[in-house]
């Protein structure tokens, strides 16, 4: 490999030819200060526009300043990162940001966790010279179901359009205009809803500032609370219990599932029940249905559809309905777990606990945005009252513990309630990429051999490489299976599988790199891989533990198909249990 | 931005193709593509970014974003009767400042911008080569000289 010497502050360091200065400078241990890059190592993301030039160093014999971000080192370069003349050009390029950027920091959604107001501090700008006659850009603020934007705070880092693009080849965000004007918008400036838009959240994830936020349901919910004629529910994602201690200062990959349980009883649900329940229900119908898709397409019967593409994923079916729709028999009809659980509990442990419909309020905590659009989509709805009234993401559970005054470091552990609490270890990983699929198999495989496995844990499904694929023995049946997460992957696996290149039977999804333990409402990672890592751990740590390990072994899932839904993709099960999709192949079209 | 609706016709979507075609429907292709359609268009309504969008396979978003940035993009059709003020050094001190605003006045609406009738469309450029009669206005190929705000609506009453 061919490599460059140069000295970055004095000291000298040998890299390989087309490293940047900023990551040179990273390996000494000098820290160059960056706005608008962001690296994501593992996953191959890296954002360097050298659009916002906070970054810049000063290179001997070159008259401007270099954006170290996206300078190339070269052989014998002086580099000296805080030179008076970089101090003052980093201040001022700040300021100019600032200069256009609104004042409301006091009541900003991203007020506290805003890398702009970080770096404000950092560069101890207190004053912003000249700002009183500054001209400043007015964006209208767009409203979606999952996602706020608010332009004036753009700071045109375009973090968003590569996570929109390049990453989950959405080609929803794009940056418009210029000078003054320029932010990142939709087609024609229009709302989100009317774009190709996924709501899966990345590009709020990555924002450093409050131009992309989620839309907040923490006051409705504390409105429910405080009606005494509601019946307030909860139910929690498998990826909340390996993120959420993050939000309190606890290691990545700590997991606080008895800690989490506790808060949400002292925040007032009546029932704190867990979305892995409905996780174990969704591997039963989606299961069968694989089976039973399968078990035709091996005697012969040419109309029955493979591979089958699991449907868990909101942000996935959004994608596959904008950009597949010629293949919208393909995808499981089962539903995914948030509005599985809607199901059950308005309909099955409603009537068991004698509760109306309209009195009870079904809450989910997601580590996702584009389970607020799910939520409220028209077919999971019943005479308008939806079967989960509301969705709050990873980051709003921890405001609404710090807003209720919890000290959720020093709570005691405590358990889900039942019927609706019980899982197994196949439903907590369903918040890592492959974990859907793992557990199917776990599953299937049992059903379809009538032989006990031996070993639970498919270590061939499990990783981080964006596109997998692997072949599980079905005693004797090799079963193909392919995995994709991030959309853009997605993308890539399903072309393949529409020209006949790829030979599936079944194919697992997941819209956000990492799968949802990467969601879009999770806890801000800032481009730090190793934090995924250690919450995909803890999913399986989690998985490990548990006492039963396979859904088809859940003794609550069990009893509700004996006390109420017959047996799985029995009709009652199909009414509640599976739905159907809609061509959006027409969308971000002008009119 | 604002825009006016328009339906495509079917022979304007075949040139559309066409166009895209002449580059391979290429996706890097884009601006040079977007030059041929408004050369045949005149402008760029929303309706034709979608079909190159289609043809290229390159989000609308993009498309969009490659209109908003370039000045000579536009998504407006010109008028009946385009206006171009100079505003040029020489135009410049010499008031066309004030001239710029009277016609903006008078047919209420903003530089960039048709009016509604679909008769006039007001534009700036820089320097016609006839400094000495500064501050010069074209109107179509029609020019004229020394130009005053007092003068502007005389000027608009001519084409009435």
């Amino acid at each position: 490999m061919e490599t460059v010497k140069l000295t970055i502050d004095k000291k000298s360091i040998e890299v390989p030819k087309g490293t940047t200065i900023y990551k040179a400078a990273k390996q000494l241990g000098i820290d160059i200060p960056v706005l608008c890059y962001m690296e994501l190592k593992d996953l191959k993301i890296e954002n360097k526009p050298a659009g916002c030039r906070i970054c810049v160093v000063e290179v001997e014999g070159r008259r401007n300043l270099a954006p170290s971000c996206s300078t190339d080192c070269a052989e014998g370069m002086v580099v000296k990162t805080h030179t008076m003349r970089v101090i003052n050009a980093r201040r001022t390029i700040l300021e100019l940001i600032l200069s256009d950027h609104p004042k409301d920091c006091l009541t900003c959604a991203k007020s506290g966790r805003c890398e702009l107001q970080d770096m404000a501090v950092k560069l101890g700008v207190r004053n912003i010279p000249g700002q009183e006659y500054a001209e400043m850009s007015t964006y209208r603020i767009d409203t979606s179901p999952s996602i706020i934007r608010d332009l004036d705070k753009c700071i045109m880092c375009r973090r968003c359009e590569m996570m929109c693009n390049k990453v989950q080849t959405v080609g929803a965000l794009n940056a418009i205009n210029r000078g003054f004007q320029a932010v990142v918008a939709p087609a024609f400036e229009q709302n989100l809803e009317k774009s190709t838009c996924t709501y899966c959240g990345q590009c709020v994830a990555v924002c450093p500032t409050g131009a992309l936020t989620e839309v907040d349901h923490t006051p409705k919910i504390i409105r429910a609370l405080s009606d005494p004629t509601k019946t307030v529910l909860v139910q929690t994602a498998p990826a909340i219990r390996v993120a959420l201690g993050e939000e309190f200062g606890m290691e990545p990959g700590t997991i606080v599932t008895g800690k989490m349980v506790a808060a949400l009883r002292e925040i007032g649900f009546k029932y704190v029940f867990d979305t892995d329940f409905a996780a174990d229900l969704t591997i039963m119908e989606e299961g069968t249905e694989l089976l039973s898709r399968l078990s035709r397409h091996l005697a012969g019967d040419k109309s029955v559809k493979l591979p089958i593409l699991t449907s868990c994923c909101p942000g996935w079916v959004n994608f596959f309905e904008n950009n597949f729709s010629d293949m919208l028999d393909v995808p499981s009809t089962a539903k995914s777990p948030q509005q599985m659980f809607g199901a059950i509990a308005k309909n099955y442990f409603a009537q068991k606990m004698g509760i109306k419909r309209e009195d009870m309020v079904v809450v989910s905590v997601m580590p996702c945005l584009a389970k607020k659009y799910e939520a409220q989509r028209d077919e999971f709805k019943v005479d308008g009252n939806p079967d989960v009234d509301f969705s709050i993401s990873t980051r709003e559970l921890a405001h609404l513990i710090k807003e209720f005054n919890i000290n959720f470091n020093d709570l005691e552990d405590q358990d889900f309630d039942r019927p609706l609490g019980e899982s197994t270890g196949a439903a907590v990983i369903f918040g890592a990429t492959g974990g859907v699929i793992e557990a199917a198999t776990r599953t299937a495989y049992e059903i379809q051999t009538g032989k006990k496995l031996e070993k639970v844990d498919f270590k061939e499904l499990r990783g981080m490489e964006g596109i997998r694929s692997a072949t599980v023995d079905f005693n004797g049946l090799p079963i193909n299976i392919g995995i994709a997460h991030g959309l853009g992957n997605a993308r890539k696996l399903l072309e393949d599988v529409r020209s006949g290149k790829a030979n599936y039977h079944a194919i697992e999804v997941m819209a956000c790199p990492g799968g949802c333990i990467g969601g879009g409402g999770q806890p801000l990672h800032h481009g730090d891989i190793s934090i995924l890592k250690a919450r995909t751990e803890a999913i399986y740590r989690e998985d490990a533990g548990k006492p039963v390990r396979k859904s088809h072994e859940n003794e609550y899932i069990k009893k509700l198909y004996e006390e109420y839904l017959g047996k799985p993709m029995s009709e009652k099960a199909h009414h509640l249990l599976h739905t159907h999709y809609f061509d959006k192949g027409k969308k971000d079209i002008y009119i | 931005m604002s825009h006016i609706k328009v339906e495509l016709k079917k022979e304007d979507v075949a040139k559309l193709k066409e166009i895209c075609k002449s580059f391979n429907n290429e996706a890097g292709e884009l601006i040079n593509v977007l030059h041929k359609a408004q050369s045949y268009f005149g402008y760029l309504p929303a309706e034709v970014q979608e079909v190159v969008s289609a043809e290229l396979n390159v989000p609308v978003a993009k498309v969009y974003g490659v209109v908003t940035f370039y000045s000579y993009f536009t998504m407006l059709p010109k008028g009946q009767h385009p206006i171009s003020i100079c505003t040029g050094t020489a135009c410049y001190v010499r008031g066309a400042e004030k001239v710029v605003d009277e016609f903006k006045r008078v047919l209420n609406i903003k530089v960039g911008e048709t009016t509604a009738d679909g008769k006039f469309s007001l534009g700036c450029l820089r320097c016609v080569g006839a400094c000495g009669l500064a501050p010069v206005v074209l109107i179509g190929e029609k020019v004229y000289g020394r130009v005053s705000p007092d003068g502007v609506k005389d000027i608009l009453k001519e084409y009435e």
